[in-house]
């Protein structure tokens, strides 16, 4: 029953109270009387009826104002005290009972009070264990990420089904590597978050790898399992595959034991490219070859004319002379082939002791470095090639010049010394040199050959086995003009493998993007429409032409795209290709995009680009900004390249006249303005499309405010609204 | 009567030897510089013995002693090959397709004047 229909039947009680005894009294009286008394009484009564009902009145009003008020503050009070409560409870946290009323509700009222601060306190404790909780996992997430990125191995982690949650920077760059084509899709063909490593590696192959995994984890052995496999390019590569167990919980104890080799949620991939070493290791065979059974032939050869002189010593003079050069011939030939082998396969037949590629200076400033800290002997360099790589073991070779440092300044205390680097051909020339008297070739055959010390630290090397290792050579030289002399260490020079580029290093600097671990529980990521929006992965992408008119002869000449991946904008798997057009660029256009006649000569056509671009947006949904004029260019080509883009289209103008119907405009810049992102667009198609990428990351969270949480969904507002009828 | 030998083999330096040494040794001999000559010179001279060179031009030796091996009627022509390459699976072929014996260079010619007198049951 409602509060104000119990105040009213409260009245009505009351009301009742007031009179009910007065009547029922008189009504039994009355029936009790004799005619004569009734009449008495009844004029008796009649006559005093107005102050009777007066006073009766009285009394019920005042009665009634009583239990208003009394009902105001008690009953209606407490409802509000309720509803204040359910607000705490729900809405808005910090809101409080106000105390007003008798004294019972206003002590209620500070106990609940009381009981909502204490309440606040313990989510404040909570919430703040669950941030520390999820900041120390995302530091650990971003520490894994950042300590793959810096391994030497290429590494990449996939799901069951094959895809690409997690890669490193070197992964990245082995398969660039891979990646036979003109154009800088960044690797991102065939590498990239939620891609397939099918696409690199066979699936045949990657799941036998897997069966054989299983395998070991049933049988209770190592779950790992290596193979070699060549790619499209006929690169070879080593693969060693661990699974990716699941964490054993504490508490849960022994039960899941057993569980594990089923439960397996994707693995590890190590991935060397062995191409190099096989071929090095087949040039090695054949050098063998080439002096073993190479010389078999001319061996034969002379060991029969040898034999024929031997044992017939009086044959004619002439026949002799016939056998003499046929010795002489073939240790000729012998001689030369043995030559020609050394030339061919040096590089193979080095000493195998690991070296590792270091830039010479490098090299050179450490050895400096330790001079200087060990023996306070001052150096500088005099002549430096700085591009040039050395093959070397580091430690043993700083240690070697600091050795022959110590060693000079012992016998000849020379006051610096200086480093001098050049190179001719396959060998770099590091000169340690000094001014002093000339030294005996006894002395440095001893220091060669001793176990190197210096300055308190001691080696079982020698200098002769650290040139050994090297496979190069040491000599001592006069400079007699200047008065000095030097120490030349000849040392194999290295071609660097690639390195990353500074550009990609920086870029790679501003956050990790190389992993994302969610995509764990991502299982098939083929194109359905009706999937939330936020779960799929796209392509943004921005084309610059020659001009506004598509179908009057204008072309592409960039295009720059990038992928979204489980909510978030990669920067660091891009496509970023300028085009040759084929035709003059308008002069008029040159100023908006900014780009040159010069720069788009020689670049590769738009028959070779967009094949690579096709790969790079495959199995995503397209996202552009005014899509239907890139759309309109790249459709213009399908007949051409036989390459049709039939995957959905989401256009950034479109969703953002659906979310904001009555703004003026939704150009770019003006949304970026108002979505308050901080970005300058120049018309150059990668920065356009990553800035409409953050854009469609903006307007997810509007979309779905709007009921629009999925591409069919978006589509259908789209084709809605009123720009969806702009044609090209 | 003198037994004939054809040596076989595309070098020169090689040849000139066997061929004084042989001759020296009292055999009747021929030569042959490439696989086709010497399936020609086999028929055209009949030599109880050939000296086959198995890495020449046109017909390797193992194809002539092959086809050698194919005429019935030339069962007991005795076929030495030599070879410049030493490994055991090349030794192994050149006996399994029918070779008499296999010497691979360099050996002495002491060595393979026995080896041949020996096939030929000459003391």
């Amino acid at each position: 029953m409602k509060a104000k229909y119990r105040f009213l039947a409260a009245v009505a009680v009351l009301g009742l109270l007031m009179t009910g005894p007065f009547l029922v009294s008189l009504l039994l009286v009355w029936l009790d009387m004799q005619a004569g008394e009734r009449e008495t009484l009844a004029r008796l009564l009649l006559s005093r009826l107005p102050t009777g009902t007066v006073m009766t009145l009285f009394g019920f009003a005042i009665g009634a104002i009583i239990l208003h008020k009394l009902f105001k503050q008690y009953v209606e009070g407490l409802l509000r005290m309720a509803e204040t409560l359910r607000l705490m409870l729900g809405a808005n946290r910090n809101f409080r009972v106000s105390l007003d009323g008798p004294p019972e509700v206003r002590q209620l009222a500070a106990a609940a009070n009381d009981l909502a601060t204490q309440r606040d306190a313990l989510m404040d404790d909570v919430e703040a264990q669950i941030a520390r909780a999820k900041a120390s996992v995302e530091e650990e997430k971003n520490r894994l990420a950042a300590l793959m990125s810096e391994l030497a191995q290429a590494v990449v982690v996939c799901n069951l089904d094959g895809r690409i949650l997690l890669y490193n920077n070197r992964a990245r760059l082995q398969f660039k590597a891979l990646t036979q084509g003109p154009t800088s899709a960044a690797g991102g063909a065939l590498i990239g978050l939620g891609r397939s490593i099918h696409s690199i590696l066979e699936k045949g192959q990657v799941e036998h790898a897997l069966e054989v995994i299983r395998q070991r984890l049933a049988a209770g052995k190592t779950a790992l399992a290596n193979f070699v496999t060549t790619t499209r390019g006929g690169q070879l590569l080593r693969v060693q595959m661990v699974p990716v167990l699941p964490v054993p919980t504490p508490g849960s104890g022994d039960a899941d034991e057993a569980a594990p080799s089923a439960a397996f949620s994707g693995y590890v991939l190590t991935v060397e490219n062995i191409t190099h070493n096989i071929e090095q290791e087949g040039r090695r065979d054949q050098a063998l070859l080439a002096l073993t059974e190479g010389s078999r032939a001319a061996l034969g050869n002379i060991r029969a004319a040898v034999g024929n002189l031997i044992d017939y010593p009086d044959m004619e003079t002439e026949l002799r002379e016939r056998f003499v050069k046929v010795v002489a011939d073939e240790a000729d030939k012998m001689s030369r082939s043995l030559d020609q082998t050394m030339a061919d396969f040096s590089d193979s037949l080095k000493t195998r002791w690991p070296l590792e590629d270091a830039l010479a200076i490098d090299l050179i400033a450490a050895a400096q470095r330790r001079i200087g800290d060990k023996l306070n002997l001052p150096s500088k360099i005099e002549e430096q090639d700085d591009a040039l790589w050395i093959k070397t073991d580091s430690f043993s070779l700083v240690l070697a010049l600091t050795y022959l440092a110590g060693k000079l300044q012992d016998h000849y205390a020379p006051r610096e010394l200086r480093f001098r680097l050049t190179s001719a051909g396959r060998l770099a020339y590091l000169d340690l040199i000094w001014a002093g008297p000339a030294m005996s070739s006894e002395t440095f055959y001893t220091w060669e050959m001793d176990a190197m010390s210096v300055g308190g630290e001691s080696s079982p090397l020698s200098l002769r086995d650290v040139i050994d290792r090297h496979g190069g050579e040491i000599w001592y030289q006069r400079e007699k003009a200047a008065h000095r002399a030097f120490f030349r260490f000849v040392l194999p020079v290295a071609t660097p493998e690639a390195e990353a580029d500074p550009e990609e290093q920086q870029r790679s600097a501003e956050r990790p993007e190389y992993y994302d671990f969610d995509l764990f529980n991502f299982a098939d990521k083929s194109i359905d429409l009706d999937r939330k929006l936020a779960e799929l992965t796209y392509t943004v992408f921005d084309t610059e032409t020659t001009g506004l008119e598509p179908s009057n002869g204008d072309e592409i000449i960039q295009i720059g795209a990038a992928r979204i991946v489980n909510n978030r904008l990669l920067h660091q798997e891009t496509f970023d290709q300028i085009v040759d057009p084929g035709i003059p660029l308008k002069p008029e256009s040159i100023p908006i995009h900014g780009i040159t006649e010069d720069m788009v000569r020689g670049k590769p056509n738009i028959d070779i680009v967009l094949p690579a671009f096709h790969a790079f947006c495959e199995d995503t949904v397209l996202i552009a900004h005014n899509a239907a004029f890139d759309m309109r260019f790249l459709q213009l080509k399908e007949e051409r390249t036989g390459l049709a883009f039939t995957q959905p289209v989401l256009d950034t103008l479109l969703l953002s006249a659906v979310v904001h119907p009555n703004q003026e405009s939704h150009k770019l810049e003006a949304i970026l303005e108002r979505l308050g992102i901080n970005i300058d667009i120049r018309h150059n198609a990668l920065e356009d499309a990553l800035a409409t990428g953050e854009v469609f990351l903006k307007l997810l969270p509007l979309l779905e405010e709007k009921g629009i949480t999925t591409v069919r969904q978006a589509l259908e507002a789209s084709e809605k609204t009123w720009f969806a009828r702009v044609k090209y | 009567m003198a037994h004939k030998i054809l040596i076989v083999d595309d070098e020169p330096n090689i040849v000139i030897s066997l061929e004084f040494l042989l001759k020296k040794e009292g055999f009747e001999i021929a030569i042959a510089g490439d696989g086709d000559e010497a399936l020609a010179q086999v028929a055209a001279f009949n030599p109880d013995l050939v000296l086959l060179d198995v890495m020449m031009p046109k017909k390797s030796g193992y194809e002539v002693c092959e086809i050698l091996r194919l005429d019935p009627e030339r069962a007991k022509l005795l076929i030495l090959m030599l070879t410049a390459k030493g490994r055991d699976t090349e030794v192994a072929k050149g006996l399994a397709i029918g070779a008499d014996a296999y010497m691979t260079k360099p050996f002495s010619t002491k060595e393979l004047i026995a080896k041949v007198k020996s096939l030929l049951g000459v003391a």
